[in-house]
């Protein structure tokens, strides 16, 4: 099922001919109609993906090919801005809101000749850890109709589905479903990992500064950064140097950045790397499979020559709170524009401009994200400014420079766990409110995004439910590509099955065999340069 | 006194529309401006220049490292419900204003007098916000939101309302040298706000109010004055002064409260997040070598550039004309009166000092009158540097000369020759015309003489004013009080 290609083995097929851009676009846009179930998609961009098809097809037939991701389809979260598509962030307020410009990462990609599938889903204003906060309904994890899933747990799917995480649910969904070959998400705290996790993709958080964040709706423009989604660690890496690099309209972006990456390299010597395994990450909540898998993979890289070592990164724990704090008081801030004055929703209600203002902020906003601006205000009150946020910074500091001290004695990566457990049934896990479900599941995802961090998920293994498992590598700051070197040599290696649907057989398809137990044919196709 | 100067700039404080005044509403306003998601604030350059020039100028410290904030606040001219401003660390600090104003019995002394700056602060404009009552609605024009603005505050040093409008009118005069504000008050491009306070000698200081809606220089010293009196008569009555803002009404020149628009507001500070801290360099060698010198601003390469400033321009009038400080700071405080002064100095062979009477009293005068700007002057500088010479050349007496001055002011096509030859305006100094005259004023008042040859010699003037009644002021002064002198010996 030429889907199932890693993007890098599809765009050497888009070259040879087999299939063509157009072709490509209509199963992706096919399966999404097929997958409609997922909710995964806010808006698909059907008449853009096909005009942008066309045009790669054209490219293609004159040999001037853009790069390594012409005519490769792709999707991106419904917070970033695309010009003249609907980009809602999944809320009421921005319901029928279409931009006149596109983010600053997206026009990097349809430069490159991306095809644009479509807007994904998420929850309201990137607010959540599930997905299941949008007004636009929850996004529903793929692994829920898997065929491991529904022989495992016995499920019904449509009853028992379980969450596909967030907030980036959706463009985790997309990926992880075959409708798109990568997908933007954004990540402020796990938003990217966290769904990565859950559906079993790869999710990496770049390193703070390195990606722009023109046209990113922020959420906490201190943490904030896009988030890119693949079934393979190369192919993130391939996409981080399409998107990575300064940019003019965004001044947190730094001047000075590395080389950007055409490959990575896979002649490195394990017994020059140094794995750190920081012992406040086993914390309490952390399930026992994942558990086991952060020990098999451990247990993986001390075998094969890599040091192994326990680290300590002691303010772990306050991190989660001044984390909340932080998040809080510049959401706050962040969602103060929404008045509905310029654009976005308006209330009808016109007695005075505060009248209006009030009603279309309590329209047009969910309870999330009304909780957090009203917390948020009272954390930036004078009164409190000192104890709350000025507190949360210092903690902030304490944070990063445990990382440092880490980094800074020699230690390359560390490895932890992305999630506390694989995904929960929808039905259980909004028993609790979002709030608390978001310290829950945060909690060792925000410490990256704190110190600023790159930091990537890979899926390792399927639980005993038949859903993945995935654990993260942190890096020190804009080694992004060392890291990612890291994570590669962990997917090689644990043998993590591809998504099979249900009543996939008999197709008729191209079938690939993806991942092979030993990655031999494999690996020389990573070296082939686009 | 706080006044927000907005930076004369071609593009905004964060973002590239374009600064104008007066376009088509909603015609200058970037994405950025309207506060559309996702967008970022940008720094413009020029912008902080004009600030360390300014700073500069009023001897300001210039932080090295500042930091920019958002003030959180909700206004329909306010569309991201923040301002991008400095609380924490503004771009300088702890400058001095000085200023002076004609004083003394006669007004013709000058005092001079210093204010502290507190601090210069880089912020934005706010969009313009129109009231529609009629309709019930407010109407929105964001061309302003998003300028560049510099808030100045100053100490509270001064006294009354002379003293604040002197310091401001000082303060337009630096940042029009400068170019980093065209300072006009009644355009809006500097906005100024007084806080009054009273207190008797000795006793802590008053309560303090906040007076805005000032549009002019005049009306900043009637406000202030205004607000001075109502406070001490509060305090008579045994009252107590709010502290409230008030609008000034120029109509009654009376403060009122203004309606309650933000009530003790909680702004909320909190860190820009995304500007990096602003840093300024000393020298082209300390800034780091892998931005473009484009991108960064040094402070010995501005102060470098920094033009003849007023108070240098003044000591120079001085020194080059020998005339007095008075002098230079009435030609300095008058827009274009300098460069008339030196254009007719230039021309004519009369003294500098002949000349500063000319310009400062009789010009000045006629312009006053007549609500006229200098540029707007019907005598031009060559008209009076070709009357001054005629007088010089003894073609014309002194009094004819203002004569001739009040005829090119009001019929500016003609020369002064020409005035002169059509009126017969020429000194007379057909000495026999004279003797006549002369003889025919002493016959007729036998009294007078009688007194100058009695010892009464300031007599004489009299006589005089009489010869020159005859000769419609056209006889050679000196040749009239010599024959009479002769005559009444």
């Amino acid at each position: 099922f030429i889907q199932r290609l890693l993007r890098i083995e599809v765009s050497l097929a888009l070259k040879e001919g087999r299939i063509s851009p157009t072709e490509l676009c209509r199963k992706c846009l096919n399966r999404i109609k097929k997958t409609h179930h997922l909710n995964a998609y806010i808006t698909v961009s059907e008449e853009l993906a096909l005009k942008q098809a066309h045009e790669a097809e054209s490219r293609l037939s004159k040999g001037v090919s853009k790069g390594p991701l012409d005519g490769i389809p792709f999707a991106v979260k419904d917070n970033f801005c695309t010009e003249n598509i609907k980009t809602t962030c999944a809320s009421n307020m921005l319901k029928d809101y279409t931009p006149p410009y596109n983010a600053t990462v997206v026009q990097k990609l349809l430069d490159q000749g991306a095809v644009l599938m479509g807007k994904t889903n998420l929850d309201e204003f990137a607010m959540g850890s599930g997905s299941t906060d949008s007004a636009f309904g929850p996004v529903r994890n793929p692994w829920s109709y898997e065929a491991a899933y529904r022989e495992k747990s016995g499920a019904d799917p449509d009853a028992d589905w379980v969450i596909a995480g967030g907030s980036s649910g959706g463009s985790a969904a997309a990926v992880a479903s075959l409708t798109s070959f990568f997908s933007l998400g954004s990540d402020t705290g796990g938003s990217t990992r966290n769904p990565g996790a859950l559906c079993g993709v790869v999710a990496l958080k770049p390193t703070y500064g390195l990606v722009s964040r023109h046209g990113l709706i922020p959420l906490v423009n201190s943490m904030d950064v896009p988030g890119i989604i693949t079934r393979s660690v190369h192919d993130a890496a391939t996409v981080l140097g399409v998107l990575q690099g300064h940019d003019v309209k965004d001044s947190t972006t730094v001047t000075d950045h590395p080389t950007p990456l055409t490959g990575l390299p896979d002649d490195f010597d394990p017994r020059n790397i140094r794995v750190g395994i920081p012992k406040e990450y086993h914390g309490p909540g952390l399930s026992q499979e994942t558990l086991a898998q952060w020990s098999r993979v451990a247990d993986m890289f001390e075998q094969a020559g890599f040091q192994v070592e326990q680290v300590s990164l002691p303010h772990t724990q306050h991190s989660i709170v001044c984390y909340h704090v932080l998040c809080h008081a510049e959401v706050a801030s962040n969602m103060a524009r929404f008045d509905g004055l310029e654009y976005g929703h308006r209330s009808d209600v016109s007695s005075s401009t505060e009248a209006m203002y009030a009603a279309t902020r309590h329209g047009g906003f969910n309870d999330v994200v009304r909780g957090r601006i009203l917390s948020g205000n009272y954390f930036l009150l004078k009164q409190n400014y000192e104890h709350y946020f000025v507190k949360a910074q210092q903690v902030r500091r304490l944070i990063n420079e445990d990382f440092r001290r880490v980094f800074g004695s020699g230690v390359d990566v560390l490895l932890t766990p992305t999630t506390l457990s694989d995904a929960m049934r929808h039905t259980d896990f909004v028993q609790e409110d979002n709030r608390t479900r978001s310290a829950q599941e945060d909690i060792f995802t925000q410490p990256a995004n704190m110190a600023g961090l790159p930091a990537v998920s890979v899926p390792t293994a399927l639980s005993s439910r038949g859903l993945p498992i995935g654990l993260q590598l942190i890096g020190p700051a804009f080694q992004d590509r060392s890291l990612l070197t890291v994570a590669q040599w962990i997917e090689q290696k644990v043998g993590f099955a591809p998504i099979r649907y249900h009543g996939d057989a008999g197709e008729g398809e191209i079938r690939v065999d993806v991942l092979p137990s030993t990655p031999t044919v494999w690996e020389k196709n990573y070296l082939i340069p686009c | 006194l706080t006044v927000h100067a907005q930076i004369q700039s071609i593009t905004k404080l964060f973002s590239g529309s374009q600064v104008r005044f007066q376009a088509p509403p909603n015609s200058l306003v970037s994405f950025f401006d309207a506060s559309l998601p996702g967008t970022l604030p940008v720094l413009n350059r020029r912008c902080v220049e004009a600030a360390v020039m300014t700073g500069l100028a009023l001897d300001c410290v210039i932080n090295r490292k500042s930091l920019f904030d958002r003030k959180h606040y909700f206004y329909a001219d306010l569309p991201a419900g923040y301002q991008i401003t400095q609380q924490r660390r503004p771009i300088a600090v702890d400058g001095t204003l000085t200023y002076s104003h004609l004083g003394g019995t006669r007004r013709n002394t000058l005092i001079t007098k210093s204010v502290r700056i507190k601090q210069i602060q880089l912020e934005q404009d706010s969009g313009k916000s129109l009231h529609d009552d009629r309709r019930g609605q407010t109407l929105i024009d964001l061309n302003r939101a998003g300028v560049g603005l510099m808030e100045l505050v100053m100490e509270p040093d001064m006294s009354c309302g002379e003293e604040a409008a002197a310091a401001v009118r000082e303060l337009q005069l630096i940042l029009q040298a400068l170019g980093t504000c065209q300072g006009h008050m009644d355009e809006g491009q500097l906005r100024v706000d007084a806080n009054v306070s009273v207190h008797r000698p000795g006793d802590p200081w008053g309560v303090r109010t906040e007076v805005k809606n000032i549009n002019s220089g005049r009306n900043l010293a009637r406000a202030i004055d205004y607000e001075i009196q109502r406070q001490v008569g509060v305090l008579k009555n045994g009252g107590t002064v709010q502290n409230e803002t008030r609008s000034f009404d120029r109509k009654s020149g009376h403060t009122l409260p203004m309606r309650d628009k933000e009530g003790l507001q909680d702004y909320r500070f909190m860190p820009e997040p995304n500007l990096p801290p602003l840093i300024v360099y000393d020298r082209p060698s300390t800034a780091p070598p892998c931005v473009h010198p484009s991108q960064v601003v040094v402070l010995e390469e501005v102060r470098a550039g920094l033009p003849e400033l007023p108070r240098a321009r003044r000591t120079r009038l001085v020194e080059s004309y020998d005339i007095l400080p008075e002098h230079s700071f009435t030609l300095v405080n008058e827009d274009g009166l300098t460069d008339y002064f030196e254009a007719v100095v230039k021309e004519t062979k009369a003294g500098p000092r002949k000349v500063i009477g000319w310009v400062n009293q009789v010009l000045l005068g006629l312009l006053h009158h007549h609500s006229l700007s200098v540029s707007q002057s019907p005598v031009t500088p060559q008209m009076l540097a070709q009357l001054l010479n005629l007088q010089e050349n003894g073609q014309i007496s002194s009094s004819v000369a203002k004569q001739v001055f009040q005829e090119l002011w009001r019929a500016p096509g003609k020369t002064a020759q020409q005035i002169i030859q059509e009126q017969d305006l020429g000194i007379v100094s057909n000495t026999t015309e004279i003797h006549r005259i002369c003889q025919k004023v002493v016959d007729s008042h036998p009294d007078q003489v009688q007194a100058i040859r009695g010892g009464n010699k300031k007599v004489l003037n009299k006589l005089m004013g009489l010869v020159q009644k005859e000769t419609k002021g056209r006889a050679d002064p000196v040749l009239v009080r010599s024959i009479l002198e002769e005559k009444t010996s």
